[in-house]
């Protein structure tokens, strides 16, 4: 290791590692001591997360891991192969029925034949799974969504670029009118069904060898609570699906799906065969959106078919483009930015809100921020329960932020928050130098 | 299959039929207008408008903030041109109003293509399209928000009032629909035989040999936003009229989704094509009504409200037989 030519290569495994430094090794590591700790509860680490997210940091964090697979298989297919889609959310749904299909509470097949009506009643819907554990539905909710995106895939070649994004688009609402269609899987189309637990079973016993909706001891070696056992469920696949990913990306596979992306027909006429790729770009890609699709459906214990909408598809948009297109780090820093900013504006103005009885020095900018939405009370940031009028509550005033966010890093920082860091350590690097 | 073929033959009388025409000719007039919007906008600038269904539904806010509040909130003036208190407007007043609509929303138009746009000329198509995405999101909630929870009036004079043409009952909002259609379609088609048009054409096909033949290119871009926010936002208006969904007002459900079922007529039509819109929009209304229509006996097996997927599935199809639509340009592809 040459320690002042920090991008001497001396041979090819070199050039292709993970983590080509020791710095890199080491910081991995740390960053993955201290997720644990996170998760543990650890005092003053534990604290980070609470200071931006408040005492159930954990939630939004857990619920995060699950969208952040299914954002690893939409950077394979638009940020590696180049293949523009807005049909990320339909093979997530595709994923999650599959898994509600398979270990959904229902015992017996039977009563799943498809007579709507027959189902009329609220209470009867949704009822439909054969009740089988989560080695099961997993595998197969991945596997199923991929099949989808084999099928979809040849529009990819009939089409390209913003017809092939309005024809993935088609696809989301087509889905959402099979939740419309299909009630005994979708339950009700506003409320919902609920999703099978994350819970372990070798078959359908009562107790499962093990537990992730409850608290308690795991094999009595250490006491948790359900929000830590999910939590540390979902990181540890997260951490299996980012190398699955990364060594993907940097296999042979990954550098045809790359040559594709940058210009199909000259990839062909290197011998790359275009659609094959893309067919696997496809199939890579829903596997991943189903696999987490199942697990966030199955993390929230309760999803609607509404869920699963074109506003889905675009989070993942951008994500890709807020992170960094075309990189696992940037995938993982746009999930985290843009799942967890929502969270952390929420919170900061609940904290913004006591402010204004506390009488301290925040008191004004909170009175200047927050109205009640009374008459004479002014102020963007609607936190009373007075009926909307032109001031908007927190989370709509997320939803503006979130929009602006994708037009200004689209403007100003293309490669996104990765392209940041790229900036701040080549400055680093280069350090006393400009150049 | 026969069977549906049997029954599409015998179910309907006579007057249904011709209220179904008459109901997709006048869904396809609002499906034209806002397939306009999109096309004019994909024409000059090259951009996907993902933010038409905001910017319709902001017109049609501005429209029933003119109507029903009486003027634009935190201006100090009213709007003298509004109805008194309960009343509706008269014919001309209502089209002056919907005109002052659209002049705002072409406003609005103009201050996002100067402020999210044209810093990106030059970029990927994709991320142009993605930065109106953003620019959707981002809207959205304020209509919303402004929309309350019922739907906000639009104060239309006929309301939901019909004429008879003997079995046929024909509201009066569809012929106004297809009538402004027409209408605006034809000033399109006028339009791009202007001095203005033509240089809008010119930038469509090369924009920098525009440029040097001493097109102003920025304010080609300009205009054509203005253009197609306003032909969204009236198409979004002409939808708040009674007999369709929203029924006499500004919907918080039906109208944001609106300008996505419109993708379907675009992609028929070819993105680029002017004609293609307003054909597409006929064929996908039409198939949607119709479909609607005479489909109604399976409701129960298809799903409620299948109509509204039928665009799609023509859309699909039609990606099979002519990927780039019935008048769009085929893409060339270079190595």
């Amino acid at each position: 290791m040459a320690f002042n030519r920090p991008l001497l290569r001396t041979s090819y495994e070199q050039d292709a590692a993970i983590f080509p430094t020791y710095t890199q090794k080491g910081a991995m590591v740390a960053f993955g001591v201290f997720l644990v700790l996170m998760g543990l509860g650890a005092p003053y680490i534990s604290a980070i997360p609470e200071f931006f997210l408040g005492p159930t940091w954990i939630n939004p964090i857990t619920n995060m891991l699950p969208l952040a697979i299914s954002a690893l298989g939409i950077n394979i297919l638009v940020g590696v192969t180049g293949q523009v889609s807005l049909g990320h959310a339909f093979f997530m749904g595709v994923g999650a029925y599959t898994a509600v299909a398979l270990g959904g509470s229902g015992d017996e097949w039977q009563a799943c034949v498809p007579f709507h009506e027959e189902i009329g009643l609220l209470e009867e819907r949704g009822q439909c799974g054969l009740g089988l554990p989560i080695w099961v539905w997993l595998p197969f909710s991945g596997a199923v969504a991929a099949a989808f995106g084999i099928f979809v895939s040849p529009a990819a070649m009939k089409v390209r670029g913003l017809y092939l994004a309005i024809v993935t688009v088609g696809l989301v609402f087509i889905g959402l009118h099979l939740g419309r269609m299909f009630p005994e899987y979708a339950g009700d189309f506003e409320s919902g069904r609920k999703w099978p637990s994350l819970d372990f079973r070798l078959w359908k016993e009562e107790t499962p060898l093990i537990e992730f909706s409850e608290d308690g001891k795991w094999f009595g070696l250490i006491h948790l609570s359900e929000e830590q056992k999910q939590y540390f469920l979902l990181m540890a696949l997260l951490g299996g699906f980012i190398i699955l990913a990364k060594n993907l990306v940097r296999s042979r596979t990954g550098r045809a799906l790359q040559a594709i992306r940058d210009r199909d027909i000259a990839a062909e006429v290197m011998g790359v065969p275009e659609f094959e790729y893309k067919r696997l770009g496809f199939a890579i890609s829903s596997f991943y959106a189903g696999i987490g699709g199942a697990l966030w459906g199955s993390y929230l214990g309760r999803r609607s078919p509404v869920d699963w909408s074109l506003f889905l598809s675009v989070d993942f948009i951008a994500i890709l483009l807020i992170g960094g297109a075309g990189t696992i780090a940037g995938t993982m820093l746009g999930a985290v930015f843009v799942e967890l900013t929502p969270e952390i504006v929420k919170h900061r103005t609940d904290w913004l809100a006591e402010q204004i009885d506390a009488s301290n020095i925040f008191t004004p900018v909170a009175n200047f921020l927050l109205t009640t939405g009374e008459s004479g009370d002014f102020g963007p940031i609607n936190i009373g329960t007075v009926a909307p009028g032109w001031t908007m509550s927190v989370f709509q005033w997320n939803f503006v932020i979130y929009g602006v966010l994708i037009v200004i890093f689209l403007i100003f920082e293309p490669l996104g928050l990765f392209g940041i860091w790229i900036k701040i350590r080549n400055y680093w690097k280069r350090w006393p130098f400009s150049y | 299959m026969i069977n549906a073929f049997l029954q599409l033959a015998q179910v309907g009388t006579g007057a249904t039929l011709v209220q179904t025409l008459l109901k997709s000719f006048a869904l396809g007039s609002v499906y034209v207008l806002i397939a306009l919007g999109f096309v004019i906008i994909f024409k000059a600038t090259q951009v996907l408008n993902f933010a038409a269904g905001a910017l319709s539904m902001a017109g049609a806010m501005f429209m029933t903030i003119l109507i029903s509040d009486g003027g634009l909130p935190l201006l100090p003036f009213g709007n003298p041109l509004a109805p008194a208190e309960g009343e509706t407007a008269s014919v001309v007043l209502f089209f002056v109003n919907v005109l002052i609509a659209l002049a705002l929303a072409a406003l609005l138009g103009l201050v996002i293509e100067r402020l999210a746009i044209r810093p990106m000329v030059g970029q990927p198509l994709f991320a142009m399209a993605v930065i109106t995405l953003g620019i959707e999101i981002a809207i959205r909630p304020f209509n919303l928000d402004a929309t309350a929870l019922e739907g906000r009036r639009l104060g239309v004079p006929w309301g939901a009032s019909s004429w008879n043409w003997g079995d046929a009952v024909v509201p009066k909002s569809y012929i106004v629909a297809v009538i402004i259609a027409a209408i605006a379609g034809a000033g399109v088609l006028l339009f791009f035989r202007t001095k203005l048009g033509v240089a809008m054409r010119a930038v469509a096909f090369d924009q920098e040999a525009a440029m040097a033949q001493g097109i102003n290119v920025g304010r080609v871009f300009a205009i054509a936003w203005a253009m197609g926010t306003a032909l969204a936002a009236l198409g979004a208006i002409v939808y708040g009229m009674a007999p369709f969904p929203p029924g006499g007002s500004v919907s918080q459900e039906i109208h944001p989704l609106l300008a996505l079922r419109v993708l379907p007529v675009i992609v028929l039509g070819g993105l680029d094509s002017v004609a293609g819109a307003i054909y597409g929009g006929l064929i996908i209304a039409t198939a949607e009504v119709f479909a609607g229509q005479y489909l109604s006996q399976w409701n129960s097996t298809l799903g409620s409200g299948y109509s509204t997927i039928v665009p799609y599935l023509v859309m699909l199809f039609m990606l099979l037989v002519k990927p780039y639509g019935l008048f769009g340009t085929p893409e060339i592809r270079r190595v």
